[in-house]
């Protein structure tokens, strides 16, 4: 009992940090790297969601 | 697992980015239109002659205004992702996740990445005085980690230590302080500014909640149809 639990939260915790990776890095990309393309064409969300923008 | 965290979050992602763009292209754009007026030195207030408050702003811009509804869409999925990942985590220690239950964490979520850096760097106009870009990201970045792990504290923890912990958490950005610029230059007038942070909150917080009911939603929805190609 106590391996299959292990074993299952085991298979949960990878998918979870997967995510929270690949979630941090697309807000990381729209909302705050300052390259100029992604800026112009973000600015306007940028600000509107708090973002600090420039 | 991959696949029902993925497939919810760009669903939630989508379907509330659609909604809080819509929001924010209706309430929040005219707003920012109007400050760029004096951003760009097209109107300037204090002059000799009184300015009107209701200029004539530029319509609806396809290009401009298209990609604003496209990036709300892959941030809300961005958010959608982190939120979901929570989620099934907190599934696993016995937490109900439905449509339901998922209002509640729209809300936690709204406090983590709106509410708690907006206390002290509240969602800004173009145009108005602030700090260098890359110290109020870095503040931001801080304050939203310290508040997520203070919501969970708070949702999950079970004694006053606990909470204890979380309201520091919550507590110390703000103590510490926010990169403030050095002197005050901003052009735009303080009607607009306050206008804009309100609305920037109130749209954050609609999409918020949505955001976190259709996640829950379809989390749940994920897990039936898992479970019945599981079984079948």
């Amino acid at each position: 009992m106590t391996t299959m639990t292990n074993t299952r939260s085991g298979l949960r915790i990878l998918p979870a940090l997967f995510a929270l990776a690949l979630g941090g890095a697309v807000i990381a990309l729209t909302g705050h790297v300052q390259a100029a393309a992604l800026h112009d064409a973000a600015h306007d969300v940028r600000h509107a969601t708090g973002f600090p923008c420039h | 697992m991959y696949t029902r965290i993925l497939v919810s979050a760009l669903f939630a992602g989508a379907c509330a980015g659609l909604i809080a763009g819509i929001l924010q292209l209706y309430f929040v754009q005219p707003v920012l239109l109007h400050a760029e007026l004096y951003e760009t030195g097209a109107l300037s207030h204090f002059g000799a002659v009184p300015i009107s408050a209701h200029p004539e702003l530029p319509g609806f811009d396809l290009m401009r205004d298209g990609l604003s509804l496209i990036f709300t869409m892959l941030i809300y999925t961005g958010y959608g992702l982190i939120l979901l990942a929570l989620m099934s985590l907190a599934e696993d220690r016995g937490a109900v996740i439905s449509g339901r239950s998922g209002i509640l964490w729209g809300i936690a979520g709204f406090v983590a990445f709106h509410l708690a850096p907006g206390f002290s760097l509240p969602p800004e106009v173009p145009g108005v005085a602030a700090a260098d870009v890359t110290v109020r990201q870095i503040w931001w970045f801080a304050t939203v980690g310290c508040a997520a792990a203070a919501m969970w504290l708070i949702a999950f923890g079970a004694n006053w230590m606990v909470w204890g912990l979380a309201a520091i958490l919550l507590l110390a950005p703000h103590v510490i302080g926010a990169p403030e610029p050095e002197v005050f230059a901003g052009p735009v007038p303080t009607e607009i500014a306050a206008l804009f942070a309100a609305r920037a909150f109130g749209v954050g917080l609609a999409a918020w909640v949505l955001l976190g009911c259709f996640a829950g939603y379809f989390w749940q929805r994920e897990g039936v149809y898992a479970d019945a190609t599981q079984s079948a």
